[in-house]
């Protein structure tokens, strides 16, 4: 009888849930047809071989104003993959050394890794993202300097590394979303770090194998599966959190798509293409993830 | 007789506890089967951990083999000893994700650059010698307890080395299991390696050890031979402690 209630209860919640979705939706489709009645442009993606008319600061591609809107978006979405790609590995990067300096014996690195990820994740990323621009980058001289020599220059033009030339806007997202991101990552790696038995570390120690091989061939195999959902969850947000370039000027995808909304009023077929590319990155990555996970099991159990 | 084991009043705290280890001085000559026994938190497994570096003394003299292993030791001193100095575990700490095979022939292959071929035929000379060569494809968990143990004893015998040390290696084992990893240690013993064992088991103390050494409260209350500690004990804290054991 008892459980007959429960789940009586249970039926109701969820009849509740379903009809506050569908109401939500009615009111959303309402508008929609309402709007379209009302500026009566209707649905149509013809627009999309326009010429676009305006002038793009980053491209990868050749592109100039008379290209279509598809280049344009198309150039969106390889600015956003550059961001998210070169992030992602930055803060992979950045993430093992100061999650490992966090577990590690010298206690002046442990410290420093730690007040980093401590601070970072106080401050929000939009912020962080302005620090870079107009204080990291805008602040420089235009002739900047070399702190490398000739490997490496930094100016208010952004970064010139070894003559390949770096925009402000492309280096300060990238340097936020690395040192933001790589301190979440830094935290997951030593969770999983430490989730492996302190008699792993003795056993190997004890063999005289190298702390470093000992962490690549013994530690990191076992941390692995506490680690890497954590991570593509990261590379996700990273994703994400790629769309705040827009705040400092940088053209990618979310920001070209804002510029094509503007100016074709097209809003809801603009919003609809930039999900559903939008999305492109989270099945990249998701699938990239799955398999590194794969290879990581394949090689554990062989 | 050359000495493989030399400690001179070594001390160990951990944090601002009491003293693990108080001034503990200790010899071990090479080819001698040393017992450690004493109560729970009296500083054996300290102990038995400063002669292969896991832990670092606080201050003393301590040599193995000949290679000072004092509180300002390097890194090359500690490989060095770790080369020659086998350790085996109360909880195995076999490779859970590696097989037996794989676990056994790390090291050769990694410390001692042998060649995957040569680290095998070393490996399965091992683990015929533990009486567990059908066990060589498989992983530490679908082996027995005393499987496991054996297994870990042919890892820390992969690299040839001159002492071993054991920490409580039956502590974590069925009753039933206990005996075929005594055997192991004991045919390591007939072979004339120098051990040093920390265990409660007291049949095999009298039967393979040399000299006994009886620890409390950090200190080394008694060093005697095995008839004597375990007949007649000279200290009235051995016996109190025998006699609870036994
Ligand atoms: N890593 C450690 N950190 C702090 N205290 C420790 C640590 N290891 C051992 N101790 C302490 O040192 C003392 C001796 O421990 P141990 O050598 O493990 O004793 P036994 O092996 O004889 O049981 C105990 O009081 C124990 O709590
Ligand atoms: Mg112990």
């Amino acid at each position: 009888m008892k459980l007959r209630i429960h789940s009586n209860k249970r039926l109701l919640i969820q009849l509740l849930v379903l009809l506050t979705i569908i109401s939500f939706l009615g009111v959303v489709l309402n508008n929609l047809v309402i709007n379209l009645i009302r500026t009566g442009m209707g649905i149509s993606f013809n627009w999309l071989i326009h010429p676009t008319g305006f002038e793009l600061s980053e491209h990868a591609i050749e592109y100039s104003p008379s290209d279509n809107y598809v280049k344009v978006l198309l150039i969106g979405w390889l600015n956003s993959l550059k961001v998210i790609i070169v992030s992602l590995v930055f803060a992979t990067i950045l993430g093992l050394i100061a999650g490992s300096a966090r577990i590690g014996k010298n206690i002046f690195l442990s410290q420093v890794s730690s007040a980093y990820v401590a601070i970072v994740r106080q401050i929000p990323l939009l912020l962080q993202l302005f620090f870079w621009y107009f204080i990291g980058f805008l602040n420089l001289s235009e002739s900047g300097f070399a702190p490398l020599g000739s490997i490496i220059e930094l100016s208010n033009q952004g970064i010139n590394l070894l003559g390949v030339k770096l925009s402000a806007e492309f280096s300060a997202v990238v340097l936020g979303l690395t040192i933001f991101t790589g301190a979440s990552i830094a935290e997951i790696i030593r969770g999983g770090l430490k989730s492996v038995s302190k008699g792993q570390w003795e056993a190997f120690r004890s063999l005289g194998i190298q702390e470093s091989i000992g962490l690549r061939v013994i530690i990191i195999p076992q941390a692995l599966p506490a680690i890497l959902p954590a991570l593509t969850s990261q590379y996700l947000n990273l994703a994400k959190n790629s769309t705040l370039a827009i705040a400092v000027g940088y053209a990618d995808l979310y920001a070209v798509s804002d510029t094509v909304i503007t100016q074709t009023g097209r809003a809801i077929e603009g919003f609809t293409l930039l999900l559903l590319i939008f999305l492109s990155f989270n099945l990249i990555i998701s699938i990239f993830m799955g398999m590194v996970n794969k290879l990581a099991i394949d090689k554990n159990i062989k | 007789m050359k000495s493989a084991i030399e400690a001179k009043r070594i001390t160990k705290t951990f944090g601002h506890g009491n003293m693990a280890l108080d001034n503990v001085s200790l010899d071990v000559t090479s080819g001698e089967i040393l017992v450690i026994m004493g109560p729970s938190g009296s500083g054996k497994s300290t102990l038995i951990r400063t002669f292969n570096g896991l832990e670092s003394i606080d201050s003393g003299k301590l040599e193995i083999l000949g290679i000072p292993l004092d509180s300002d030791k390097n890194q090359q001193q500690v490989s060095l000893i770790r080369r020659q100095v086998g350790m085996v575990f109360q909880q195995f700490n076999l490779f859970p994700h590696l097989s037996i095979l794989e676990n056994i022939t790390l090291a050769p292959i990694q410390v001692q650059g042998c060649s995957a071929a040569e680290a095998e035929t070393k490996a399965f000379e091992l683990l015929i010698q533990m009486g567990i060569e059908d066990q060589a494809r498989k992983h530490p968990n679908q082996l027995s307890g005393g499987q496991q143990q054996r297994a870990a004893i042919a890892r820390a015998l992969a690299l040839n080395p001159k002492i071993m040390l054991f920490d409580e290696p039956t502590s974590a084992l069925d009753p039933e299991k206990v005996k075929e990893v005594l055997d192991a240690i004991k045919s390591l013993a007939n072979k004339g390696m120098t051990m040093v064992v920390v265990t409660h088991e007291i049949g095999f103390a009298r039967e393979v050890s040399d000299r006994v050494v009886f620890m409390d409260e950090g200190k080394v209350i008694e060093i005697s031979s095995p008839n004597t500690f375990f007949i007649d004990a000279k200290e009235e804290r051995s016996r109190r402690f025998l006699n609870q054991v036994m």
